[in-house]
């Protein structure tokens, strides 16, 4: 049978729209899967059936070859058995045990020695020597993060469950530590599926993306994928960003990075190192066009392309240009018939380096 | 002072808190974490100690543990002599009359404890017997000590339900406040005025002991 999570679940709450998700998952050597979507869409929900916690009134969930939950055959098997890792929104952690009493907290079957062992390992892997004998109190949001995250990995779960990994931290620090969780998730080489509701964490982090919108699971597919080629309007509208593509930082300079895609040169905001790829997004009400030869303006970016097609959006007109790269821009019908736009003229699409925003992709 | 009613309170008094410490805690996790509907019949009927007049509970404990209850004859069956009347008659009528001043600091100990901590407690493979022993009581400590301690100084003034169950035998059943009614019926004010001050400084020594433990002048690290 095929190393994969299958759900299709069914859980109602009073007075909210009932959650009926359907979504299959293929398990590969530490891929992430990011469930997101808006709050309410279920997608806690989904993460919480998967690991026990929460019974819906109908459905299955198999496990690779095992069956954790089937509705109709009455199979229920408990979050103890599921041998999953499991980190909560706000992490949970054990106020009565010290960092160490945390970490070691699921290892109650190995002898105290072998106990001792992995716990010391995961101190030196999560960065918390100095800290073994703290209370979860004494610690930074960063370093209770990382305690739950070592927790949670240290019975060597077969798959692991992060709910809002960063939004329990402040500003800043979350943005510093996608990055750093995303390459510990990688050094894990666990399996793991990731909720959250912000863009940026879900590029970060999710090799797959599940877009989920009212209950319901909508679009599954890379990043790119589902950011640019949304299956339709309620995805378009979920994930918000119309162009993702992948590019490498050739120059920074105070904030300013450029960034090459395609062989077409970006400037956006984002202090990422020379080299280090990233994902360039960019909104497509950010996209302001103009006809070729006009002159100078603040806008750092100005990129020369072909409208490729266009599609009426209400008041609005989506307008895909072929710039070395496909890139939406969303403006007015009266725009449109100023620049006298057809598919195949030519255009220059410009953006604020603000509106080009870098999520580091490692 | 009636060193003798002295020592059989204070020997009612603790078996019957280390009881409830026992048995109640069970109790206390089922009010705390039952789903079930109509789980508000069994905690009106726990809390029912607390309204019900001492000597109704005491007939009710005594018809229910005479000769002629299918308990009593039980018991008598198996102990040889009949349960009213006795030390352990009197425990037992002790440990009902006392069940509320154990189950509800417990219960509302853990309802306090986090339901996040013990998911994640399940989903790191512990049991739910494994999770309350590692989990829940740590972090229940000052409910249960509240619990035992109120126990413990209820039992110490009951007079209604001694008198019913278990009579005013000495070195049996005559315990503190009996002996106190005693005295006064017999005129020696200075003999009861004595013990009633001992029972007012070691229930008030006691009622420190829970404020101080709920108010974490002992707390060794700072809790959530």
């Amino acid at each position: 049978m095929a190393a994969e999570v299958a759900i299709d679940i069914t859980k109602t709450f009073p007075g909210r729209l009932p959650i009926s998700a359907v979504l299959t998952y293929r398990l590969e050597h530490a891929t992430s899967l990011v469930l997101f979507g808006p709050s309410g869409s279920g997608k806690t929900t989904v993460l919480r059936s998967i690991a026990g916690l929460e019974w819906p009134e109908r459905g299955t969930i198999r496990f690779i070859s095992r069956t954790w939950l089937d509705t109709r055959s009455r199979i229920r098997v408990s979050p103890q058995e599921r041998r999953i890792g499991y980190m909560p929104q706000d992490y949970a952690l054990f106020p009565s045990y010290t960092v160490v009493g945390n970490i070691g907290y699921g290892l109650g079957e190995l002898s105290s020695s072998d106990r001792k062992k992995r716990v010391d390992e995961l101190v030196d892997l999560f960065q918390l020597r100095g800290f073994e004998d703290a209370r979860p109190t004494e610690l930074s949001g960063g370093q209770q993060q990382r305690v739950a995250l070592a927790r949670a990995v240290a019975p060597r779960p077969q798959l692991l469950l992060l709910d809002e990994p960063l939004s329990a931290l402040d500003a800043p620090t979350r943005v510093r530590l996608r990055g750093e969780l995303r390459s510990l998730l990688k050094q894990l080489a666990l399996p793991s599926m990731i909720v959250t509701h912000d863009w940026t964490e879900a590029l970060t982090l999710g090799d797959m993306i599940a877009v989920m919108g009212d209950g319901r699971v909508l679009q599954v597919g890379s990043p790119q994928d589902v950011f640019s080629r949304p299956k339709n309007a309620d995805v378009a509208q979920i994930v918000g960003v119309e162009t993702v593509i992948q590019g490498h930082v050739i120059e920074q300079a105070n904030g300013l990075a450029t960034v090459r895609v395609n062989g077409t040169t970006l400037r956006g905001l984002g202090s990422d190192e020379i080299g280090s790829s990233v994902f360039v997004c960019i909104r497509a009400e950010d996209v302001v066009l103009e006809q070729t030869g006009s002159g100078i303006t603040s806008a750092r970016n100005h990129l020369v392309g072909k409208v490729s097609t266009i599609i009426p959006h209400g008041v609005m007109v989506q307008v895909k240009i072929e710039c070395g790269f496909p890139l939406v821009a969303m403006v007015t019908r009266g725009a449109l018939e100023d620049l006298s736009l057809t598919v195949g003229s030519s255009v220059i699409a410009a953006m604020k380096a603000g509106a080009v925003h870098l999520v580091p992709r490692t | 002072m009636n060193w003798i009613a002295i020592g059989v309170t204070l020997k009612l008094a603790t078996l019957t808190a280390v009881i409830l410490l026992v048995i109640g805690m069970p109790i206390a996790y089922w009010v705390s974490f039952s789903r079930w509907r109509w789980k508000f019949l069994i905690e009106s009927v726990v809390a029912l100690p607390l309204v019900l007049p001492p000597t109704v509970l005491g007939f009710y404990i005594l018809v229910a543990i005479g000769p002629h209850s299918p308990l009593g004859q039980l018991y008598t069956g198996i102990v040889g002599s009949p349960l009213p009347f006795t030390f352990q008659g009197l425990l037992f009528a002790s440990i009902l009359y006392s069940l509320p001043f154990a189950v509800q600091p417990f219960a509302t100990a853990f309802d306090q404890v986090d339901r996040k901590l013990i998911e994640a407690s399940w989903t790191l493979g512990a049991s739910k017997l494994k999770t309350f022993f590692k989990l829940i009581i740590p972090l229940s400590t000052a409910g249960l000590v509240t619990g035992v301690v109120l126990s413990f100084a209820h039992t110490l003034g009951e007079f209604g339900v001694v008198l019913m169950v278990g009579g005013n035998i000495e070195g049996e059943t005559r315990t503190v406040s009996i002996d106190i009614y005693d005295e006064v019926q017999a005129l020696n004010y200075a003999g009861a005025g004595k013990t009633a001050f001992f029972l007012l400084v070691v229930s008030y020594a006691v009622l420190l002991m829970v404020y101080a433990v709920n108010r974490k002048v002992w707390a060794i690290w700072p809790q959530k």
